[in-house]
């Protein structure tokens, strides 16, 4: 049954060669397909489990497993510890400009979470740093996307600057930054419109967007949903951006999020919040140690 | 191009694809195996023969035996209601736009009610397409009970003596036990007023979604019994695939696919067109 969690299949596959006495190197191998097995029903991608599966059946085979008394669990720790290393540690910490404003741009594909982001965004900078942010709408595209920044702008009882859908993002960039700067605000955080990692025009918008607003953080917004596609999409977003974390969305739903570790794979850029929920405190700080745990459903 | 074999790496091969597709690695290897068979049998040694048969199985996943209708149930002379369910972000308002504008061009008089009164600009968004395609739109207050709203909508609808009426809903996981409740409460509303009503409840899904997407399809089947699947954003690179395993477990249909955020960017679901597509690159190279 998919979703089964890896523990119990490890179990369960321990349970086969228990009378053995020995595990050999087939039982690893044995083991290595259930805990492949898990990483792809949880959306981890295909490429990223089979590097991965190689990395950790070379360490499953050596000493600390095979001669261990319990090598199921052993193999699970292995795999755990694996995993929460390729996710990086803590990072939900946020840079700071010299010069202030710091500027942070946030991209992402459509619907995957950035207004709601960077409403949550706003209101952790304010509350947690005692911060004085800006909200700026560069969203012209999505029917009422400046709506809804104010709305949110409104419910946070925060400014959100806005020029109309009819001025491009790159000029409405440029005002914001220096109304920022007049009106003392000390972080600046661009809503952008979603767009296809392969929608060139649109990529190309975002890059001229970040040249002219040189933000000190580009995050990634990712549905914690998406599947074997995740790669893809951070990859390409990557390439363009340069993107300098990822913050993963709707972490309060039932997903194993696999996607967290294939953008991480992918990318390099550390994941540095969680969205979990809709609401504007629903902002966390991402625990790689806990995120493993999930996509093994453990 | 080159010369490929009907081998262990063909198989192989075929599987990274799939898997890559979001078809799940469960219903992969089973339809491996079955192929592997077929291809013995059927003595199958050219890449071209075996299009075929990979074409074949998926058909037959996605459909089984019965072929549910994959067509609207939209019909002349009645009212008739869709109501829009699904997680955040999938796309549910916008192809209710889109819809709106189909089945105007097809000379249907539409209605939209404005039933996500949650999320920030919700009302506003919605308000947006019935100008884009001229078509009216019921709404309350931000806040105000759902259910209130498409209640008025459907009154209004009566009296206006429209053909169709499409009710947004606020996007919630699957996994919310309260907002789950809310929204058997709205489709409740709709079978009291109008007997044989929603005619339609189809659960939009993001094709960027992976295996959760199955149990999307679970529990908002279990909450309000959907009958049809909106696949939207397959105008990206991600391919939806688990809408096969969902039609195979679920016996739920796609109905339309969603290919970009213009009000033209809709289309009816071909099954065999779309399976295809999920294994064109492992044959086409072929
Ligand atoms: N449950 C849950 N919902 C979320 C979370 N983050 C965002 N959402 C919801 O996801 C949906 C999409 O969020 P938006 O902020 O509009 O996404 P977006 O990326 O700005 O969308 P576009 O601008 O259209 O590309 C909304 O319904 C949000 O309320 C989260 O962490 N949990
Ligand atoms: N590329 C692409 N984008 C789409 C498609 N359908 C919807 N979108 C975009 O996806 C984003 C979310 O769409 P919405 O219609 O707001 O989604 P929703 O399900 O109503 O969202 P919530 O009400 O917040 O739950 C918007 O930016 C849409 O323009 C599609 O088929 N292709
Ligand atoms: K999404
Ligand atoms: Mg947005
Ligand atoms: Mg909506």
């Amino acid at each position: 049954m998919a979703f089964e969690g890896l523990a119990n299949r490890l179990q369960n596959t321990m349970a086969k060669i228990r009378g053995k006495g020995k595990v050999s190197e087939a039982d690893v191998k044995e083991m290595m397909r259930e805990v492949r097995l898990a990483l792809l029903e949880a959306d981890v991608n295909y490429k990223v489990v089979k590097d991965f599966i190689k990395k950790v059946s070379e360490r499953a085979v050596g000493q600390e497993v095979m001669k261990s008394l319990t090598p199921g669990q052993q193999v699970i720790k292995v795999v755990k510890e694996e995993l929460t290393e390729l996710m990086g540690g803590e990072q939900s910490k946020i840079a700071v400009s010299k010069r202030p404003p710091t500027v942070i741009l946030m991209a992402g594909l459509q619907g995957a979470g950035k207004t709601t982001t960077t409403g949550k965004l706003a209101n952790y900078l304010r509350k947690k740093h005692n911060r004085n942010p800006l909200l700026v709408a560069a969203d012209i595209y999505r029917p009422a996307a400046i709506k809804q920044l104010e709305t949110l702008g409104k419910q946070l009882g925060m400014p959100v600057f806005s020029l109309g859908d009819k001025v491009s993002p790159v000029e409405i960039a440029k005002q914001a930054l220096e109304y920022a700067k007049n009106e003392h605000h000390d972080y600046v955080l661009i809503d952008t419109a979603g767009r296809l990692h392969i929608d060139e025009n649109l990529m190309d918008e975002l890059k001229q967007v970040k040249e002219a607003a040189n933000p000190d953080e580009i995050f990634l917004v990712v549905d914690a949903m998406t599947g074997q596609d995740a790669v893809n999409v951070a990859k390409s977003f990557h390439d363009e951006l340069g993107i300098t974390g990822v913050i993963l969305t709707k972490l309060d739903g039932d997903t194993r999020g696999g996607a967290a570790l294939s953008i991480r794979a992918a990318t390099g850029a550390p994941i540095k919040f969680a969205g979990m929920g809709e609401k504007l405190d629903a902002l966390e700080p991402f625990h790689p140690e806990r995120m493993a745990s999930r996509i093994l459903g453990m | 191009s080159r010369y490929r074999k009907v081998d262990e790496e063909f198989f192989e091969e075929l599987e990274e694809i799939l898997i890559t597709a979001d078809v799940g690695v469960q219903t992969v290897m089973d339809l491996i195996d079955e192929l592997k068979m077929e291809v013995k049998r059927r003595n199958i040694q050219e890449p071209k023969e075996v299009r075929a048969a990979i074409s074949e199985k998926l058909v037959e996943i996605y459909q089984g035996e019965d072929g549910a209708p994959t067509d609207l149930n939209i019909e002349d002379g009645r009212l008739n209601i869709v109501l829009f369910v699904g997680v955040n972000g999938v796309g549910k308002t916008t192809t209710i736009g889109k819809l709106a504008h189909r089945l105007k061009e097809e000379g249907k008089s539409v209605l939209l009610a404005a039933g996500d009164t949650f999320r920030a600009g919700a009302i506003e968004q919605l308000e947006v397409w019935g100008d884009r395609v001229g078509v009216d739109v019921i709404k309350q207050s931000a806040g105000s009970d759902p259910a209130a709203v498409v209640y008025d909508a459907i009154q209004a609808a009566r009296s206006r003596k429209v053909d169709v009426l499409l009710c947004d809903t606020a996007g919630r996981l699957q996994n919310k036990m309260n907002l789950m409740k809310e929204l058997e409460k709205v489709k409740r509303v709709i079978e009291r007023e109008i007997p044989g009503a929603p005619h339609e409840v189809l659960l939009v899904l993001d094709a960027t979604t992976g295996q959760n997407a199955m149990s999307q399809a679970r529990q908002f089947s279990e909450a309000t019994n959907v009958t049809g699947i909106a696949l939207t954003k397959l105008d990206g690179t991600a391919k939806g695939g688990i809408v096969l395993a969902i039609r195979n477990e679920l016996n739920i249909p796609v109905k339309l696919v969603g290919l970009g955020e213009k009000m033209d960017d809709l289309e009816k679901f071909d099954a065999e067109k779309y399976v295809y597509g999920l294994f064109a690159d492992l044959v086409d190279e072929a």
